[in-house]
């Protein structure tokens, strides 16, 4: 029996004791009609050998194709020490840290990255995670509403320029609260937030404006701006960036005259592998006047009976295990092991590694641009700077261009026409520090001979994909 | 701390790239000043750091771990092993389903066995964790409601045991809950509920076996009292391990679950997440799961998202969810196989008996002695605290001393002094059997030295805590000492 | 057990209110709530200028394990509130009666202090909870 010790005559011998004559009699308050039957749609259970084999196949269908998609997820390199470590079974098989004296290794750690988190982002203090980057910010928006006591209205600004995906989120887990998100326009040209448009709510009552920095189409807003004018408009300024390009960037605590109020975003390229979109981690943090306003677990340091050094659980009465439905969220786990392996990660990549990592990848998105822009009616959409990913222009469908890559075990990027239909055919790329010289070679010769193909046979049909 | 191995020019140099690249595309005005000031340590600081660390913890690989409610069961390595091939790990979310199929099968596939061994119509995967499915969950119930033009039910109802995170959930998505009084033999108080019940109700959320460790044994006639007020059946799968392959919640009459793979499913715990929370649901709530699915035309599998549901909540994670947990969940169905979950029930019911039987022939009181345990049981220990001033929370940490990890305590919170005790399927009878004997110790010293007990733990790397100084004197990051004044 | 002051009335829910003799009345939590609660570590304050119902919530004390509510005795507008215990939750720990007041209320109906107990009243209420 797979995971289960008993023998026979432990069962017999625990059986006697109970005092009942079989297993089944322990579900006798069960009423026997509710009673299930065999579950025959299950396959039988497989040794670990021939689950091995299924799994390897499995895995192994997907391909390892060269990948130039970002959009929110990122392909970094991860200390080989990051997940042996992680993996640990005292890391792996521990539960959430409430008997505080046989956790202080999970609690500890959960202060370092809190202190790591703070460092890397200029704000005060951190949580010890959230569930990915797009509910953060939704705990964010959240938070930013209880907390705005000068705002009446529940309204939030949210620029379109922000992840599509992040704010189709925010609107499903803030919705019912009757929480309401105005979106704001990008700039055409540059592709930064519409200026123009986010001046036509100067004076109105909004709780927050979101910032995200960089943009998801790479570009770097000028926050310093956007952050003032929050400020000056009564509204808290929500940061959502990517926390490698903090490293290198201007770090949210210091935006603007008194930096951003709450700074969130996804955790992933601090150690998280790309493993299909999770688990990863969201981050979240925020202004010491907001602590009590932030949503998820704290770990606060204190001192033991003996005057020791130790870490515990902290300002739990938010939480909702004790204030139930009066909870700032309900949520109850945090992403303690992606934490593991992100404060692992960020102690042995350190301040400079991650700059190196964040410059490394700036350069090469800026090789693929280059190299992508050369060939004919290939080009920049916007004129924005960019950290690392932009948008280009394609001569001919992208779906049509990533499909072809596609089968050339090339993923060209991601397609940004159904969320903006009006950019017409065009595609977001990432090359992180993974992506060599010769691997962007092979992406602009294969898009040569795509574009030279549908350019010189043009199809009479539109072919229906 | 890390940051004491921290010196300025130390690094773990081969972690990243040797050189520091241009920034020239990016404004002066726009970066940064200085590096983070993360800490600087060689790479093998760090790793002895971290592993003096881990070995501080409590895990179930070390110890046994009797968390009720939260089912500590073993968790295969086999699982982490197959769900870490690089296939599966470097595989980009957004992906094109050309290069997704072997991912896209095990999801799908492990919808598949959910609904089957749930009972439910349709499965989605994508809620991140127990909490966030109960949240889908409920949204389900508004949007069911809305649908029907029905806005008039403005209340969900919660047993007055349920965990926290039901009443969060269900004013998450705007509504006000009302709790339901549990009966002296631990069923919910059924005439309370009948009277609770009216126009306003939106539903019920519940848990079965409930949080205090019995079936409920009524559970059809509550569920038709529900349905029958309009209402619909929500539940809570955190003790889904106590009936896996006996019953299922579909045939109990329930409209929406969410099951918590992290423990039915034995994902780690990770020392709190990440865990996952798929959600099943009857027919008539079908149309508004969460996002993305994954179906199958019998050939290929693909996505299913906002626009073939168009009715659906919405998302709840930029991507598919946490996908590295439901592939151990995947994993872990498969080498159990439908025998294997028959018995998951099976023996962590017999295992949690067992044990009642044994700590109550110690001298033990149970707060339900009249009922069979599920795969959990509640232990009161009001007699110990009033006549030896020796409470829960001193048997708690004493049991850390005997290298046992504290049951569940002060939950729930209507059985005074309770602890909840859940050893589920994977321990052996010696180990059931040893914590009988440290719990009839810690009896022996709480009758003859109950300072040793109210004073442990004494053997763990830090004595109790002062959490009333943790909380009123904030130290949340560590400062650099300059920056400290000291 | 502490004495319970005779110069003020009592809720239900265990907030103490006493008439200034200007108009204004000062709200806390009693000597037994604060028992009950533990060491507090943080108070929540209503802002200066809310108006308050009768019996709606309207601060928050936490301690370390428990976060209760605070409710209004009377309807009214909170013209102060007890800035001091921002910093110093323990405050009311020490002197629930005194110097841990939580705000003063200037009540838009003072008969409704007739709905509430007097400190015999309230002291019989904590004895039978035991």
């Amino acid at each position: 029996m797979p995971f289960i010790p008993h023998t026979e005559q432990d069962v017999e011998e625990m059986l006697a004791t109970i005092g009942v004559a079989s297993i089944d009699d322990l579900f006798d308050e069960i009423p026997p009609a509710l009673r299930c039957g065999k579950l025959e749609a299950i396959p039988p259970g497989l040794p670990e050998m021939e689950v091995s084999r299924l799994m390897q196949s499995r895995a192994k269908a997907d391909g390892q194709p060269l990948c130039f998609i970002g959009a929110g997820a990122y392909d970094h390199h991860i200390p080989a020490a990051v997940w042996e470590l992680t993996t640990r079974g005292e890391f792996y098989t521990a539960y959430t840290p409430y008997q505080a004296e046989a956790s202080q290794g999970t609690l500890q750690l959960l202060y370092e990255f809190q202190s790591m988190m703070t460092a890397l982002t200029g704000m005060d203090v951190s949580n010890a995670s959230l569930y990915d980057g797009a509910s953060a910010l939704a705990e964010a928006v959240l938070m930013a509403v209880r907390a705005n006591r000068k705002s009446k209205s529940k309204r939030v600004l949210m620029p379109r320029s922000l992840h599509p995906a992040y704010r189709k989120v925010v609107k499903s887990i803030v919705r019912n609260q009757q929480i309401e998100s105005v979106e704001i326009g990008y700039d055409p040209e540059s592709g930064l937030l519409d200026r123009q448009e986010l001046e036509t709510h100067a004076g109105e009552d909004f709780a927050a404006l979101v910032i995200p920095q960089p943009n998801f189409f790479g570009v770097l807003e000028p926050l310093d701006e956007l952050t003032n004018w929050a400020h000056e408009n009564g509204m808290l300024a929500i940061a959502v960036v990517n926390p490698l390009a903090m490293s290198v960037l201007k770090p949210a605590g210091a935006w603007g005259e008194t930096g951003a109020d709450i700074c969130c975003g996804e955790g992933q390229p601090l150690g998280a592998p790309l493993a299909s979109g999770g688990p990863y981690f969201g981050f979240l943090c925020c202004t010491d006047a907001l602590v009590r306003q932030m949503p998820g677990r704290i770990i606060g340091k204190t001192v033991d009976l003996d005057g020791k050094t130790g870490y515990a659980l902290t300002l739990q009465a938010r939480e909702q295990h004790i204030r139930r439905s009066k909870a700032t969220s309900n949520i109850c786990t945090n992403q303690g092991l992606m934490v593991t392996a992100a404060t692992i990660h960020m102690s042995l990549v350190g301040g400079v590694g991650l700059q190196r990592v964040a410059a490394a990848c700036h350069a090469n998105t800026a090789k693929l641009i280059e190299a992508l822009s050369g060939l004919p009616g290939v080009a920049t959409r916007f004129t924005g700077a960019v950290f690392h990913e932009s948008v280009l222009t394609l001569p001919i469908e992208t779906k049509r261009a990533l499909r072809a890559l596609a089968a050339h075990n090339v993923l060209g990027g991601f397609d940004l026409c159904e969320d903006y239909p009006e950019l017409g055919d065009v595609v977001l790329v990432c090359a992180t520090e993974l992506r060599s010289d010769e691997d962007i070679e092979t992406y602009r010769s294969k898009l040569q001979r795509v574009i030279e193909s549908q350019v010189q046979t043009p199809c009479q049909l539109k072919p229906d994909w | 701390m890390i940051y004491e191995h921290s010196r300025v020019g130390r690094r773990a140099t081969a972690q990243a790239p040797l050189e520091m690249a241009e920034l020239s595309g990016i404004p002066a005005e726009l970066q940064r000043q200085t590096p983070p000031a993360l800490p600087q340590v060689s790479e093998m600081q760090a790793v002895r750091h971290y592993t003096r660390l881990s070995q501080k913890n409590f895990a179930i690989d070390t110890h046994f771990y009797p968390l009720g409610s939260c089912t500590m069961k073993y968790n295969p390595r086999a699982c982490n092993t197959l769900a870490s091939l690089p296939g599966f790990l470097s595989r980009h979310p957004l992906a094109p389903e050309t290069h997704s199929q072997g991912f896209l099968s095990c999801l799908y596939e492990l919808q598949e066995i959910l609904k089957t061994v749930t009972g439910m119509h349709e499965v989605s995967l994508s809620p991140a964790a127990g909490a966030q499915g109960e949240f889908a969950g409920v949204a389900m119930i508004r949007a069911y409601h809305d649908a029907r033009g029905d806005t008039a039910r403005s209340e969900i109802l919660v047993p007055d045991a349920a965990h926290g995170t039901n009443p969060a959930s269900a004013v998450m998505c705007g509504f006000k809950t009302r709790e339901i009084p549990t009966g002296e033999d631990g069923d919910i108080d059924v005439e309370a509920l009948r009277a609770a019940l009216g126009p306003q109700t939106a539903g019920i959320m519940l848990t079965n076996p409930s949080t205090v460790g019995v079936f409920e044994r009524r559970i059809k006639e509550i569920a038709g009292l529900v349905h029958e007020a309009g209402g619909l059946l929500y539940y809570d799968g955190a003790n889904l391990n106590a009936i896996l392959g006996k019953v299922r919640p579909g045939d109990m009459g329930f409209d929406v679950i969410h099951m918590n793979l992290h423990k039915t499913f034995s994902t780690p715990h990770g020392g709190g997440g990440p865990g996952a929370g798929p959600v099943g649901v009857s027919k008539r709530l079908e149309p508004f799961l969460p996002v993305p699915r994954v179906g199958f035309d019998g050939t290929d599998y693909h996505w299913l998202t906002e626009k073939e549901c168009p009715d659906t909540i919405g998302r709840l994670s930029a991507f598919a969810g946490n996908a590295g947990v439901l592939i151990r969940a995947y994993i872990y169905a498969r080498i159990l196989g439908r025998e294997g979950m028959h018995r998951v029930a099976e023996y962590s019911t017999l295992n949690a008996n067992y044990l009642l039987k044994r700590l109550m022939e110690a001298g033990f009181t149970a707060a339900y002695p009249k009922r069979l345990a599920s795969h959990e049981f509640i232990l009161t220990l009001k007699k110990q605290a009033k006549e030896l001033g020796v409470n829960t929370m001193d048997f708690a940490k004493r049991l850390l001393d005997y290298g046992v990890h504290a049951p569940t305590t002060y939950f729930p919170l209507l059985v005074p002094e309770c602890l909840l005790v859940e050893p589920t399927e994977t321990e052996a009878k010696e180990d059931l059997d040893r914590f009988v004997e440290i719990m009839k110790t810690i009896q022996n010293e709480a009758e003859t030295q109950p300072e040793v007990v109210r004073q442990a733990p004494h053997t763990m790397p830090v004595r109790r805590l002062d959490d009333v100084r943790a909380a009123r004197e904030l130290d949340l990051a560590w400062k650099e000492p300059s920056q400290t004044g000291s | 057990m502490s004495t319970t002051p005779t110069d003020r009335r009592y809720a239900k829910s265990h907030e103490w209110i006493k008439d200034e003799g200007d108009g204004s009345y000062t709200v806390g939590i009693t000597d037994h709530a604060q028992e009950l609660l533990g060491d507090l570590v943080f108070v929540d304050l209503p802002e200066v200028g809310a108006s308050l119902d009768a019996g709606g919530d309207c601060a928050v004390v936490e301690s370390v394990k428990a976060a209760s509510d605070v409710y209004s005795p009377l309807s009214g507008e909170v013209i102060a509130i007890n800035e001091a215990l921002d910093g110093a939750p323990e405050t009311i720990n020490e002197d629930a009666f005194g110097n841990g007041w939580m705000f003063k209320i200037k009540p838009s109906d003072p008969s409704e202090l007739n709905n509430l107990m007097d400190a015999a009243a309230y002291d019989q209420l904590v004895a039978e909870e035991d």
